[in-house]
Order: C-alpha cells, then sequence, then structure tokens
C-alpha cells in the first residue's frame, strides 16, 4: 500500500509540473489552451530522442524545454496575431504536434531503458527508483513554485494576470494584450514540455500517444487542488496545484487497487472532471434562496 | 490638446445593418477645456470617444493628440496619451486583483513592463495617501479583491487611476450612468474636483443635461453622426435645460426625444 501511495506521490510531483501550466492557461489567461496535449509527447519525445542519441539528460530536458516554449509561441502567434480562437489554435498546434512528435522520434516509442536519465545518479546514491523520482520531483517543482512566485509579482506578471482578467482594462493601461498571452503560453507549454520530459524519464518510455488527455488530468488537477486545499494567496495557490496533482495520483492509484479496470481510467477522469466543473450549477439547485439574496433580486 | 479632423466611421458596410455613426466630425479640445459631450441614443458620443482611444480603426480622417498623430496608433500605444473611465464599472478596473495591483498596473501606464517588482512600498505608501481623501476607506484595504467593492466604489478606483499619471486627455464615457443617483453625483463631484485640481483637459459624456450644463467649460451636443451643437464660455454659463431643448429642436428639426436626459 505504501509503495502505491509513493508511486502515486512521484507521479503525481511530475504531473505537478504539467498542472501549473494548465493553470496559467486556463486560470490565469482564461484561456483552455489544448495545446499541451501534444506539448507533453513532445517534451517525452525531444528528450527520449536526445538521451538516445547519447546528450546528457540535464541537456535533453532543456532541449524538451526549448520545443515547449516553441510550441507555446506557435499557438500564441496564431491566436492573437492570426486572429484564430483560442481554442482552435490550441488545437491546430496539438495536431501538428503529432506528426512533429513522431519526426522527432522517427517511431511512435522510444524505450529509455537502461539508459543513464536525470534520476540516475540519485539511484546511484542508493535511493530507490521511486524516491529517487520523489527527491528530483520536488527539486523541480520547488524551484519552478520559486520561480513562477517571483515572475508573477512583477510589473509583466502583473499584466498578464490582468489580461486574463480584464483585457480592456488592460489595454487602456497602455499594455499589449497580445505580448501577454503569447508570454504566458510560450511559459505554459515550457513547463509542460519540462513534465513530459521527467514522465518519459520515470518510466523509460515516450510515446506519441502519451499526452492524449493530459489536458483534463491538468484540469482535474487545478480543480483538485482548489477545492481541497484552498487559495488564500497566489503562494498557497501554487502549492495547492502540486497537492491537487498528487492527490489525483492518489485517487487513480486507489480506484485501479480496488479493481477499476485500467482501460475506464479516462472515463472515470472525464466525469471527475465534469461534475467538478459543473458544482457551482448545482449549489445553485440546492441553494436558490441564498444566491438569490446574494444578487439583490 | 485634441484635434479631431474630418473623421467618418461607419459600422457594417454593406450591410442591412450598415450604420454611419460618425459622419466627418471636426472638434479642436484646448489644453485645460473640460467638455460635456451630449446627444440621444446612436447620436455617435460613444464612437467619437472610442475612436480617440484607438478601440477601432476610423475610416476617413486623422486624430492628434498633444501633437502626436495617434490615427494610425493601436489602442494600447495611445494609452500613455489617456486616461479612460468606462460607463460600465466592471470594465476599468480587474476584478480579481487587489485595489493596490490595480493602481500600480495604473501608475505604469505608457511606461514598458519589466521584470521589476510589480509593485513598490513607496508606492504602497503614495497609495494609502491618494485614496484617503476620496472618503471611502479603500486606504486600509491595499489588498481587498476590487471585485468586492461597489460600483460607486470601483468608478472612485478607476478614476483614480485614470489620473494618476497625468493624461494629455481624460476621457469619461457616461461613468456614472450605472450608479445610483446619490452616488452617481458623489462620483461626478469627484470627476469634476479632479479635473480642477489637475486642470485636466476632458471629454465626459453624459445622458444627463444638467450635469451637461452644470458641469465643465464647454458643451457640446451631438446628433446623428454630426456635432449640431458646440457652446462655451459665458454662452455656456447661461446655458438651461429649456433653451438647450430649444437649440436641439431648431438645429436638429426633431424633438430631443430621450426620457433619460429629460427626466434626470
Amino acid at each position: 500500500m505504501l509503495q502505491i501511495i509513493l508511486g502515486a506521490v512521484s507521479l503525481g510531483l511530475l504531473w505537478a509540473i504539467m498542472t501549473i501550466g494548465v493553470y496559467i492557461t486556463y486560470r490565469i489567461l482564461d484561456i483552455a489552451d489544448l495545446t499541451v496535449e501534444g506539448t507533453l509527447a513532445m517534451g517525452a519525445a525531444i528528450a527520449a530522442q536526445a538521451i538516445t542519441s547519447g546528450v546528457n539528460p540535464y541537456a535533453a530536458t532543456g532541449l524538451a524545454l526549448v520545443g515547449g516554449l516553441i510550441a507555446g509561441f506557435t499557438t500564441g502567434i496564431l491566436h492573437t496575431q492570426l486572429k484564430i480562437p483560442a481554442l482552435l489554435s490550441g488545437i491546430l498546434t496539438m495536431i501538428a504536434l503529432y506528426s512533429i512528435n513522431l519526426r522527432i522520434m522517427g517511431k511512435a516509442n522510444i524505450s529509455l531503458l537502461r539508459m543513464d536519465t536525470v534520476y540516475t545518479w540519485l539511484q546511484n546514491l542508493g535511493l530507490s527508483d521511486t524516491n529517487a523520482v520523489i527527491a528530483l520531483g520536488l527539486v523541480f517543482v520547488l524551484v519552478i513554485v520559486c520561480f513562477l512566485y517571483w515572475f508573477f509579482g512583477t510589473e509583466i506578471g502583473c499584466a498578464i494576470r490582468a489580461t486574463g482578467n480584464n483585457p480592456k482594462m488592460v489595454r487602456a493601461q497602455g499594455i499589449n494584450t497580445d505580448t501577454m498571452k503569447i508570454i504566458g503560453l510560450v511559459l505554459s507549454n515550457g513547463l509542460v514540455a519540462i513534465s513530459g520530459a521527467l514522465i518519459a524519464q520515470s518510466q523509460s518510455f515516450a510515446d506519441v500517444q502519451m499526452g492524449t488527455g493530459s489536458i483534463v488530468i491538468g484540469l482535474a488537477s487545478v480543480i483538485i487542488g482548489e477545492v481541497l486545499f484552498g487559495k488564500k494567496n497566489f503562494f498557497s495557490r501554487l502549492i495547492s496545484l502540486v497537492l491537487g496533482a498528487i492527490t489525483y495520483r492518489i485517487i487513480i492509484a486507489l480506484v485501479l487497487k480496488m479493481g477499476m479496470p485500467a482501460n475506464d481510467l479516462k472515463l472515470f477522469t472525464a466525469i471527475t472532471v465534469a461534475i467538478a466543473l459543473s458544482l457551482p450549477v448545482f449549489r445553485s439547485y440546492l441553494n436558490p434562496v441564498k444566491i438569490s439574496l446574494k444578487e439583490g433580486r | 490638446m485634441l484635434s479631431v479632423n474630418d473623421i467618418y466611421k461607419v459600422f457594417n458596410p454593406g450591410t442591412v445593418n450598415e450604420k454611419v455613426a460618425l459622419r466627418n466630425v471636426t472638434v479642436t479640445l484646448e489644453e485645460g477645456d473640460f467638455v460635456t459631450l451630449i446627444g440621444g441614443n446612436g447620436a455617435g458620443k460613444s464612437t467619437l470617444l472610442n475612436s480617440i482611444a484607438g478601440v477601432f480603426p476610423i475610416d476617413k480622417g486623422s486624430i492628434v493628440i498633444d501633437g502626436v498623430d495617434v490615427t494610425k496608433l493601436s489602442e494600447h500605444k495611445r494609452a500613455s496619451l489617456l486616461g479612460r473611465v468606462f460607463q460600465d464599472p466592471m470594465m476599468g478596473t480587474a476584478a480579481n486583483m487587489w485595489i493596490e495591483e490595480n493602481l500600480a498596473l495604473a501608475f505604469r501606464r505608457g511606461k514598458k513592463r519589466t521584470l521589476k517588482w510589480g509593485i513598490t512600498h513607496k508606492e504602497r505608501m503614495m497609495y494609502k495617501e491618494l485614496l484617503e481623501p476620496l472618503g471611502l476607506g479603500l486606504e486600509n484595504r491595499l489588498t481587498t479583491k476590487v471585485g468586492l467593492l461597489s460600483g460607486g466604489q470601483r468608478q472612485a478606483l478607476t478614476l483614480l487611476m485614470a489620473t494618476l499619471k497625468r493624461p494629455k486627455l481624460l476621457l469619461l464615457d457616461e461613468h456614472t450612468a450605472a450608479l445610483d443617483p446619490k452616488t452617481a453625483q458623489k462620483v461626478l463631484e469627484l470627476s469634476d474636483q479632479f479635473i480642477k485640481e489637475g486642470n485636466l483637459t476632458t471629454l465626459m459624456i453624459t445622458h444627463n443635461m444638467r450635469d451637461a450644463i452644470k458641469y465643465g467649460n464647454r458643451l457640446i451636443m451631438m446628433h446623428d453622426g454630426h456635432i449640431i451643437l458646440d457652446i462655451k464660455g459665458e454662452e455656456k454659463k447661461k446655458l438651461t435645460v429649456e433653451n438647450l431643448l430649444e437649440r436641439f429642436g431648431k438645429v436638429s428639426g426633431e424633438e430631443f426625444a430621450n426620457d433619460r436626459a429629460l427626466l434626470a
């Protein structure tokens, strides 16, 4: 049982990075960005191809980051400069990435068995595979959380937050909302690519399909984090995303342990997210009086 | 300070919904002018203001603010010259962000955004001092989300934001129309005070004839995409609602059909 939980925690930490990426677009920019489905697989593909070609695993993860930044930039250009709706821009990049990922890998999947990964040196220190992932995952997550906490406190960061909130007001303050959206998308997809690279190295393979449904997993983690762990200030929000991603993995591990067929996993996740997203509607059915009083009608 | 030269704007050209909103409008504002802009629905008041602000491109003509030809400049590039308050109290502020964060965004209007901290300690002190005279108690709520404020409080804050960095031109787009009468008067008086203290060149749309007469040194009335009356100086001071209506009838050949303006 402890092994299952630890495994879920390790996977949750790696997916937390992806979750933070989804949070940046979905909550901060108010864009549902589907690019991430392609970017996650792209991060994995680049890292796997680079590692099997003899590149240092950390450098390979860095290359994955660069790929993610470019993917985000592409969606940003499609949306802001070519005026394609955000949802469709993301879908276009995602579909394009499927072919690109196949080209990067040259085949549908690459095995990393017996290759040096970012975790190898920790395993050489005597940590178990799972503990090595947890240790390194924690370091990555902490660095990223601190970086974002700083970044969203800067002038540019504030401008990005405001852009997702009220673009008209932001333009009136002399800020180019297009630029802010692009920066947000670039940042988000960069993180998702890192996440993909780390996941591929921890599971010892990269697969062109591994991004499928990842946006839903990301959203589920965001929502679980917000519901269970509160959203007092920005720092606690970031931490709640990490905890949300881990909780999601623990829930999945438990339902699988309880005998749910793995094939039903995506259905289960989709239903969970649908329920979580529709909670406000159910609440208003249950408490119609309270709501109407609040609105003063 | 502002010169609008022969601008023309048509919406939905070539469709059944085609609407000529501005027909060759020309107007010049001198430094320190406080112009109230009045007219019925569809007269073109908001279109004129939005054209100046760059919300959409105009079809013909040019707009010069403080010697800068802004005709081709995008909305965010002109923002360094303009302070704006909108009709909808939700429009002028970012609801999910704190009061101080909103002020900090406005304080950097026209400046390039960098990776410096979005708000400094010194600024916070300044914001406190600036919020206090509003008498709304906002100075003690710097880290309250703006979404929790009332419409009047939000408009007062937006007004402060619009003037925090002195604009070359202040654009008020019926900024009190969505407020209850008492709050509307307060916000209007506050606007007047800000404008006088800063000697701000201002263009204010209002639906209320009395307010249009009471405030400002110049009154412009629009009708069907034209400027039909431009009253300033001593003449403006002597103006009454009755004689304004009469003059409107003479110029336009129509009754001023707007209950909102009459009853207010």
